[in-house]
């Protein structure tokens, strides 16, 4: 899914209103639109508001899939702020948006003032090098990765290398680190996310901006901070959602890596609501653990956007 | 800093995203059912690893079920985005302001909201296990970004080619056809590339609606691979790479539409 949220959520960060003002077209052609739209709008409509729509009403329900459902009220929603499993999960899952999200946009940043306009020749290639992560199916770098954090793998041969010996271990097996461990898969996957977006932006920077803040006697320091960081405010928002609906919507890492271990240390919403609803047959609580989870990505997206809107 | 210690810190990044997959490409070298710790060349390169991994994974069923199912997802996706796209953007529909405004608000909706519901509500009507299901799904989930891909697409393409065509008394179809597509190819190839990565990459819903593991994709077999030869690093490598292999291929022949797909969507809005 994080994949899938990658360019999902791209749109939603600055999707404000896409499209112009479509020419008025006389009444009788103006239906015959609609039938441009409805195939799209029918497959949509069916399938993912109606879907949506359903959720939210098997949250309200208890229901083992099987037997008829019965009204629960809002029972199901006080099970997941109450039940320390599930209240964990969604407290993991804010954790991972630290190493997700926050990391990543902080290495992004720091790369892009350091190479910025100095390096043309190649950059093609590096480019296409730091994007890959996000290409690849998380199955295959959570396979990668669960072998690398493996007592005798490349993390641990890496630590003996430079003397840190002393605390290797079984990374994604550690009570501990396994969160953090998990949390580093993500900050590997969007780092070069966030550089590409950041450099790429910071290209669009008026160089004259710059050019005169220099003749002003600013350092390269203050010209960071005062001309290319406020010139990447739209950049560094949408970088912020898409990579903090992958850490909140993570699936296929965890389930790859650790599937919540160990002793429940890395579950994760996702792998709680598919565990719920398709191995325990509860529908109604994994359908409020999934309304819940979908609340906190509006609420925190939302944030992102009017926190990096531009000023008017 | 000088321009060899950016090109040094530049390789240095390059080595740590690319050093994990050198390891999986060495490690599935390695006689199968061995264990391997980190860089090592094997003694005796088993290419065999990879026909044997093949055959472990049942991996021609599930490379069928991915193809068959980009095969559709891809067009179809593309097609409903660009029509749809053209309706909200060109032709104005009555409503249409409300109506990008529900696509736009699919573009921030977790997968896991969708997955319970799709499941029990397919299920009633026979459409889980089965790739008409996962192919209406996918189209569903990937519909907002398209729809707000073409949509933007077309709002940027100048309006007197449009009022031209019109005046020569082109109907909507043949504006559609004769002047928006011929250069509107970009994007779509765009679209097109972005959709195959999201639909070959997809997995939760995959896992979901197709019980039966016979009808699985290749990244959800691998995830469920890895159950089965968790400990047999040189298997699992090697079904690693089959499966990261052809989105690889693709990324690398379009490489510049992935990252300008992600880019330009923020320079559009």
């Amino acid at each position: 899914m994080a994949s899938g949220a990658l360019l999902r959520g791209n749109g939603a960060a600055g999707a404000g209103r896409p499209g112009g003002r479509p020419s008025r077209a006389p009444g009788r052609s103006r239906l015959r639109a609609w039938l441009y739209l409805l195939p799209a709008l029918t497959v949509y409509a069916g399938f993912a508001i109606y879907s949506a729509g359903s959720t939210v009403w098997f949250s309200f329900l208890d229901w083992d899939g099987v037997q008829p459902p019965t009204w629960a009220g809002l029972a199901n929603y006080t099970r997941v702020l109450t039940e320390p499993l599930l209240a964990e999960a969604i407290l993991n899952g804010l954790i991972l948006i630290v190493f997700f999200s926050l990391i990543p946009i902080a290495i992004g940043l720091l790369l892009t003032g350091l190479l910025l306009g100095r390096v043309r020749t190649g950059m093609t290639f590096f480019r296409t090098v730091f994007f890959l992560p996000q290409v690849l199916p998380l199955v295959a770098v959570g396979i990668t990765w669960r072998w690398l954090y493996s007592d005798a793998g490349m993390v641990n041969q890496a630590l003996e290398a430079v003397g840190l010996g002393a605390i290797t271990r079984a990374w994604l097996g550690d009570y501990h680190f396994a969160l953090i461990a998990l949390g580093l898969i993500g900050t590997w996957c969007m780092s070069g996310l966030c550089m590409v977006l950041f450099m790429s932006g910071a290209q669009r920077i008026d160089p004259s901006l710059n050019e005169a803040a220099a003749i002003d006697g600013a350092g390269p320091l203050r010209r960071f901070r005062y001309v290319t960081l406020p010139g990447l405010r739209r950049e560094v928002g949408i970088a912020a959602v898409i990579t903090t609906i992958a850490a909140l919507a993570s699936f296929d890492l965890v389930f790859v890596t650790t599937n919540g271990g160990p002793a429940g240390q890395t579950n994760v919403p996702a792998l709680l609501v598919y565990r719920l609803a398709f191995n325990e047959g509860t529908i109604g609580g994994a359908a409020a653990l999934a309304v819940v989870l979908t609340l906190i990505v509006i609420v925190l997206v939302s944030a992102i956007r009017l926190l990096t809107r531009e000023p008017k | 800093m000088t321009t060899a210690l950016r090109y040094g810190l530049l390789s240095t990044l390059a080595v740590l995203v690319l050093a994990p997959f050198a390891g999986i490409a060495l490690a599935s070298v390695h006689p199968a059912g061995g264990q391997v710790g980190a860089f090592s060349l094997p003694e005796q390169w088993s290419w065999s690893n990879f026909a044997l991994a093949w055959e472990a994974g049942n991996f021609s069923r599930l490379m069928w079920s991915s193809v068959v199912i980009v095969a559709f997802v891809v067009p179809l996706t593309v097609c409903l985005a660009t029509l749809a796209g053209y309706a909200l953007s060109i032709l104005g529909v009555w409503g249409g302001k409300g109506i990008s405004l529900a696509f736009v608000l699919g573009l921030t909706l977790p997968v896991e909201l969708l997955v319970i519901a799709l499941y029990f509500n397919l299920r009633e009507v026979g459409l889980t296990n089965s790739y008409t299901g996962v192919i209406l799904a996918e189209i569903a989930l990937f519909l907002p970004f398209g729809v707000y891909w073409m949509q933007s697409h077309f709002a940027s393409v100048p309006r007197e080619l449009v009022e031209a065509a019109r005046v020569d008394g082109a109907r909507d179809h043949t504006v559609l056809a004769r002047v928006l597509l011929p250069i509107s190819w970009p994007a779509i190839t765009t679209l097109a590339v972005l959709v195959f990565m999201w639909s070959w990459n997809q997995f939760l819903l995959v896992l979901v609606m197709m019980q039966d593991p016979a009808l699985r994709t290749a990244p959800t077999g691998l995830g469920l691979f890895v159950g089965q030869y968790g400990t047999d690093i040189p298997l699992l490598s090697a079904a690693s790479l089959l499966v990261i292999a052809p989105i690889v291929v693709v990324y690398l022949v379009f490489q510049r539409s992935f990252v300008n797909g992600l880019t330009q969507g923020a320079v559009k809005a």
